[in-house]
């Protein structure tokens, strides 16, 4: 089954959430975003609310996307690194193992070269928590005993409620 | 891919509206967005040429209130339907969780139907998902058009798989929200099977 859904635990989340934190202090950027590369937002760090938050990831992943198309019509696997110059601000994305994408946003307190920098060291560090999701993610395929859903005794008055009816 | 947040209890879907040029996949979007309490959606991003034409994708967040606990959040997305984008429509279906085929009513579209329908299944099958399997509701859109196909006829021609047939008429809002909701009640009934 292609559908393997990403559940994310407390405790990966707060970790994800400590080395963005950290990358954002580190980098002096504006703010840092991680995004999954189906345009949903994991997690955020800095001036996170000057910016609409989920139409930049969905942004964000669709121009991965497209540039991962690109690559791919070149011969290339996939293009790690995008950079966008603003005239004040600018935006550093890059891709963090097979699924997130990281978003830092920055001015002239910082620079190309520090951004990068921090990136590739959070990057690391980054890898590591998605990779473990993603290992646990496949040995629980199929295996439901161990990972009970939420959703196990949803009703279809719960959908209807949702809907307002 | 559903996103599972244990931290902060919420739950991502992402819905895709796919079908073929012109048939009303940015309208049933945008009726959604006008019609929506403020506080529940988010900005409707529009990637679309200078003549309204969606170029790269539609996109509309909604909150839909919570189940069990955990926040719902609907992420839906339309694809380009002019048979040329189709390397964008391929990209905007990875991840989907639901699709809702947005077939067009009038006699003179339906082979463009059947063939978005071919295109869908294709580019399914490219992203890992199975057309047959995957949370899927067939709308018939444009019902009001004096040369509307009749319903029999377009279900023997586009409906595979017994999936839920809703006939709408996306401009007016009629049928809109009974399509969203058909196609929540198959993502929500697939996480519960886990």
């Amino acid at each position: 089954m292609a559908k393997l859904d990403l559940v994310m635990f407390e405790e990966e989340y707060k970790q994800l959430q400590e080395i963005i934190s950290r990358l954002q202090t580190d980098s002096s950027s504006k703010v840092v975003f991680l995004v999954d590369k189906n345009g949903q937002q994991i997690a955020a760090a800095g001036e996170v609310r000057s910016i609409d938050a989920t139409s930049l990831a969905s942004l964000t992943a669709g121009n991965v996307a497209a540039t991962d198309g690109l690559a791919k019509l070149i011969g290339e696997k996939e293009f790690s690194l995008l950079f966008h110059e603003g005239e004040k601000d600018n935006l550093h994305i890059s891709i963090v193992g097979k699924r997130g994408i990281l978003v830092v946003i920055f001015d002239q307190n910082s620079s190309l070269a520090l951004v990068r920098l921090r990136v590739k060291k959070a990057s690391r560090e980054l890898q590591e928590i998605f990779e473990h999701v993603e290992q646990r993610a496949q040995s629980q395929g199929g295996d439901n005993a161990k990972f009970e859903s939420p959703f196990t005794e949803i009703t279809d008055e719960d959908i209807d409620r949702l809907f307002g009816d | 891919m559903t996103f599972i947040n244990y931290a902060s209890r919420e739950i991502n879907c992402k819905i895709v509206y796919y079908g073929p040029g012109l048939c009303g996949k940015t309208t049933n979007i945008q009726w959604i967005f006008e019609q929506a309490n403020p506080e529940r959606k988010g900005k409707l991003v529009s990637l679309a040429t200078e003549t309204d034409r969606t170029l790269f994708f539609d996109f509309l967040p909604l909150d839909m209130g919570t189940v069990k606990g955990f926040k719902v959040r609907f992420h839906l997305y339309t694809v380009p339907g002019q048979v040329f984008y189709d390397a964008s429509r391929k990209l905007i279906l990875r991840g989907c969780d639901g699709v809702i085929f947005v077939a067009d009513s009038q006699t003179a579209r339906m082979e463009a139907n059947i063939e978005s329908i071919a295109n869908l299944a294709t580019n399914l099958k490219e992203n890992g998902f199975d057309i047959r399997t995957i949370p899927y509701v067939l709308q018939l859109n444009k019902r009001d058009m004096p040369t509307a196909a009749p319903v029999t006829e377009m279900e023997q021609l586009l409906r595979f798989r017994n999936e839920p047939m809703i006939e709408a008429v996306a401009s007016r809002g009629i049928g809109v929200i009974d399509t969203l909701k058909a196609t929540a009640r198959q993502i929500l009934m697939d996480l519960q099977r886990g």
